[in-house]
């Protein structure tokens, strides 16, 4: 009959269709820890809601696996004027819905990212005006000279702009509004991968794009990509074990070792660009949660000095984040421009002896009391290194009172510039010391200083570290770069512990390398023959 | 009868207002959601400009009058995690509690009572005593080992059961389901059983309990004498007597499914309520923190009302002498 001749047709087509796919490309399913917040990509600026937009949307520029600076959107940037960046921009590239890429979308995505509610403002700081040549060349106006308009630019995605007019999302999502923006569930982008669909904390499900610009400059195998949220450490091991996901981004440091004795799963491990450190309340004439009466024993850089001392990073490194860790001597990740790897040198093993002499030195041979206020659930096993920093800490005389709460209030304390005694943890998506400097040294005022809760303030430092905003000129910026590190470093105003590492473990045939910025291009994913 | 339920009713709107009072003014103590709306950047400026524009800043009685009133109209406002209305998100998630709620409590009333009368019957059966002491594992371990336990037998090791989620569910209308699919029936069994083992446990020893009280009563012994079958006196006559303490815990109960459906949910990845509260928690997503706990207050609420309405139904000896409110 007729109809079981179609029947026989479509089976031996389907059959057919799935022996030639199935070698070369197949769907994946992503699982990390926490799931985007929101699709808008000018809304929230954090971890896991960039490393999704990455998938759909793009910038004009990116950064390789080398963390380097190369083009994505626009294909190559130069100073027409010491105060005007100019963008060539990238010819043929579409919107998933069949727009067209144009200047006028990056006017228009940039304007947007600028406005009061959008959380990308920053990256834009000290941009004037954004002014459309012609089709395809923009140029970037800044108020004064700026070395950094390319490198802050990676994280502003380019929307378009008729897509957004036409749904009514040329705002970004104010939470006055009674209604949901169109765009925090909708996505129309540039990026490899197209919105299917979106279940909030249950799973989004995106599509290859055929039309990808980059489709012969890389694999772009994968046919499908599944982001599934799974909050609980042990249930998104066991889904990666059980088969039922490919890639697990965000891996317990404890399963780490079991995962890579688990047949046929991969893990890579790579340091992150981010550093975990203690910070010290310096100003304060008096600490408010310290026995010492009348003087601020922070004050002398002798006890801060005494403290770093205390530490023995190498064990934090291998009893507390078991390997997954890199010892750090200053409060800058390996990166970043203006590192040195001195700045590291000798971080590992702790000198009580010369800490309690210094602390003697200093006129508090027995110590003296003081608390320390710490995350709960920010950084990887915050509240344990914590914990061992506290028994370091006792053997020279230091009897600290550990404070550890959940981020939401741990911050707000740091913001308010109410500890004595604080860890906190600093990524740097720039690559340059200045972001450090800026958020953390620079004395708090205006958009500087925002982090800086040791109550530092030097008006030298400040002028030095502002010039840095505006030197285009590479070798004295890094001068100038080189020269705030040796006056800060020697005044351990911060007792940097490690930096972190990151992991992530996925089924054998899939190899996925760490990012310091913990994002993974998954466009750039080849299938391995196992 | 129908001026017992105003009077309940009346009793309901002064339970839920007083729960909104409380868990309002715990709010100013959870954190700050300023801190986590924004990224690294933002400077101190904006951060005050948010607060201003989310009206964190209004003194405490002004922002609680805003909160009810805005609750009787149904406006529950936004959630700052999601960007999107509360009163969505509780409609998406709701079906997923509701669903494993029900089918737990349903599992351990069932299970319970069966074993309950079985183990009461046989009171000297190996089997019974085993079903008893196997039981006591479910309630002293915690409700997240058992799950974890169970996903690493059932998905890892053997593969049979999905680790987490809900699988396929079916729409009808705003509600959502997983009992229409294989991969939703598959993803319920762990959850429920989860969820279930607790409660099922406290069930049977209650029933065991009273139903051996129950069988040495004299109407239970006049029963014997006039020759009724032992099947219709056990499961007739005495296990409905048993059944008010019964219905009681249980209702009682509901209380610990709902916080133990938190535990669950997050181990499961479940997309329900509990979950949500949890994130909500852990952000300071103020919106959905108030309107869950106002959900919690109203189920409360209104399986109590229940509850003193299967007295009448159940309980032959009470329905003689209604009581008249007065």
């Amino acid at each position: 009959m007729h109809w079981s001749m179609t029947r026989l047709t479509f089976a031996l087509g389907a059959a057919l269709a799935l022996s030639i796919t199935a070698a070369d490309a197949r769907p994946v399913k992503w699982a990390r820890g926490a799931d985007a917040l929101t699709l808008d990509p000018h809304s929230q600026n954090e971890g896991p809601t960039i490393a999704f937009s990455n998938q759909v949307y793009e910038a004009l520029t990116t950064r390789d696996n080398a963390n380097k600076l190369i083009p994505a959107l626009a294909v190559s940037w130069k100073l027409a004027d010491p105060t005007t960046w100019e963008f060539k921009l990238r010819q043929n590239v579409k919107f998933h819905n069949g727009d067209p890429f144009t200047a006028d979308d990056v006017v228009f995505s940039y304007n947007r990212a600028l406005q009061p509610t959008s959380d990308y403002k920053g990256y834009l700081a000290g941009v004037k005006e954004i002014v459309k040549v012609d089709d395809y060349t923009v140029q970037v106006k800044t108020t004064g000279p700026n070395p950094l308009v390319a490198d802050n630019l990676t994280s502003v995605f380019i929307m378009s702009k008729k897509w957004s007019e036409a749904n009514n999302t040329t705002k970004v999502q104010d939470f006055k509004n009674k209604e949901e923006n169109f765009a925090v569930r909708n996505a129309n982008g540039t990026g490899p991968f197209s919105l299917v669909s979106r279940e909030p904390d249950v799973k989004t499900v995106l599509k290859r794009n055929d039309a990808y610009w980059g489709r012969g400059e890389v694999p772009l195998e994968i046919t499908e990509l599944t982001l599934v949220p799974i909050k609980q450490d042990a249930t998104r091991v066991a889904a990666l074990l059980s088969g039922e996901m490919d890639v697990v981004q965000d891996v317990p440091v404890q399963d780490i070792e079991r995962l890579k004795n688990a047949p046929k799963m991969r893990v890579t491990e790579g340091p992150e660009n981010r550093t975990i450190f203690f910070g010290f309340d310096v100003g304060s004439p008096e600490l408010a949660s310290s026995d010492v009466k009348g003087k601020n024993p922070f004050k002398d850089v002798r006890v801060r000095e005494a403290v770093s001392l205390s530490l023995n990073r190498t064990a934090i490194q291998r009893v507390v984040m078991r390997g997954q860790a890199v010892p750090a001597g200053t409060i800058a990740p390996p990166f970043v421009n203006g590192y040195k790897k001195e700045f590291d040198a000798n971080a590992g093993a702790a000198d009580v002896a010369k800490a309690k002499s210094l602390m003697a030195a200093a006129g508090y041979p027995n110590g003296f009391s003081i608390s320390l206020h710490c995350p709960n659930d920010r950084y990887l096993n915050d509240e344990a290194i914590c914990q061992a920093a506290v028994g370091m800490m006792g053997q020279i005389g230091l009897k600290v009172n550990m404070i550890s709460q959940s981020k939401s209030l741990h911050f707000p304390v740091l913001q308010n510039v109410k500890s004595d005694f604080y860890m906190l943890g600093w990524g740097v998506p720039t690559y340059d010391s200045d972001y450090i400097f800026s958020f953390l040294y620079h004395t708090r005022e205006g958009t500087r200083g925002g982090w800086n809760a040791t109550r530092y303030s030097n008006p030298e430092v400040d002028k030095l570290i502002q010039s840095l905003s505006s030197e285009t000129d590479k070798p004295k910026r890094d001068a100038t770069i080189a020269q705030i590190w040796d006056k800060l470093r020697p005044e351990h105003l911060y007792a940097a512990i490690h930096h972190q590492m990151l992991a992530h473990a996925m089924k054998n045939d899939i190899e996925v390398p760490v990012r310091p910025d913990n994002i993974i291009f998954f466009k750039q994913v080849a299938f391995k023959k196992s | 009868m129908i001026a017992y339920i105003l009077r309940s009713l009346a009793q309901a709107v002064m339970v839920m207002l007083a729960v909104a009072l409380l868990a309002f003014s715990m709010f100013r103590f959870v954190g700050d959601p300023v801190a986590n709306m924004v990224g690294q950047e933002a400077s101190v400026k904006e951060r005050e400009e948010l607060a201003e524009r989310l009206g964190l800043n209004k003194p405490f009685p002004i922002q609680f009058a805003n909160y009810v009133t805005d609750m009787a109209r149904g406006e529950f406002g936004m959630s700052y995690r999601q960007g999107r209305p509360v009163a969505d998100l509780l409609r998406e998630r709701a079906p997923a509690t509701i669903e494993l709620a029900f089918l737990s409590s349903l599992f351990a009333l069932v299970f319970g009572i069966a074993l309950g009368v079985y183990a009461a019957i046989n009171r000297r059966g190996i089997l019974a005593n085993l079903a008893m002491s196997i039981s006591l594992i479910g309630v002293s371990l915690p409700t997240f080992l058992i799950g974890i336990g169970m996903i690493y037998l059932f998905a890892v090791e053997l593969r049979w059961l999905p680790s987490f989620g809900r699988g396929d569910v079916v729409r009808l209308g705003w509600w959502s389901t997983g009992l229409l699919t294989e991969s939703g029936r598959k993803s319920l069994i762990m959850p429920v059983l989860t969820l279930g083992l607790f409660q099922m446990t406290l069930i049977m020893r209650l029933v065991r309990a009273e139903m051996l009280e129950a069988l040495r009563t004299d109407y239970v012994k006049f029963a014997r004498a006039r020759g009724i079958p032992e099947r219709a006196i056990s499961f007739r006559h005495a296990l409905r007597n048993t059944m008010i303490p019964v219905v009681t815990i249980a209702g009682l109960q509901f209380g610990a499914v709902i916080a133990f459906a938190i535990v669950t949910e997050t181990v499961f990845q479940w997309p329900g309520l509990g979950a949500l509260f949890i994130q909500a928690v852990q952000y300071v997503d103020i919106p959905v923190m108030a309107a869950y706990l106002m959900f919690v207050a109203f189920v409360f609420v209104v399986v109590n009302l229940a509850v003193d309405l299967i007295y009448f139904a159940v309980d032959p000896r009470l329905r003689g002498t209604t009581v008249a409110a007065k």
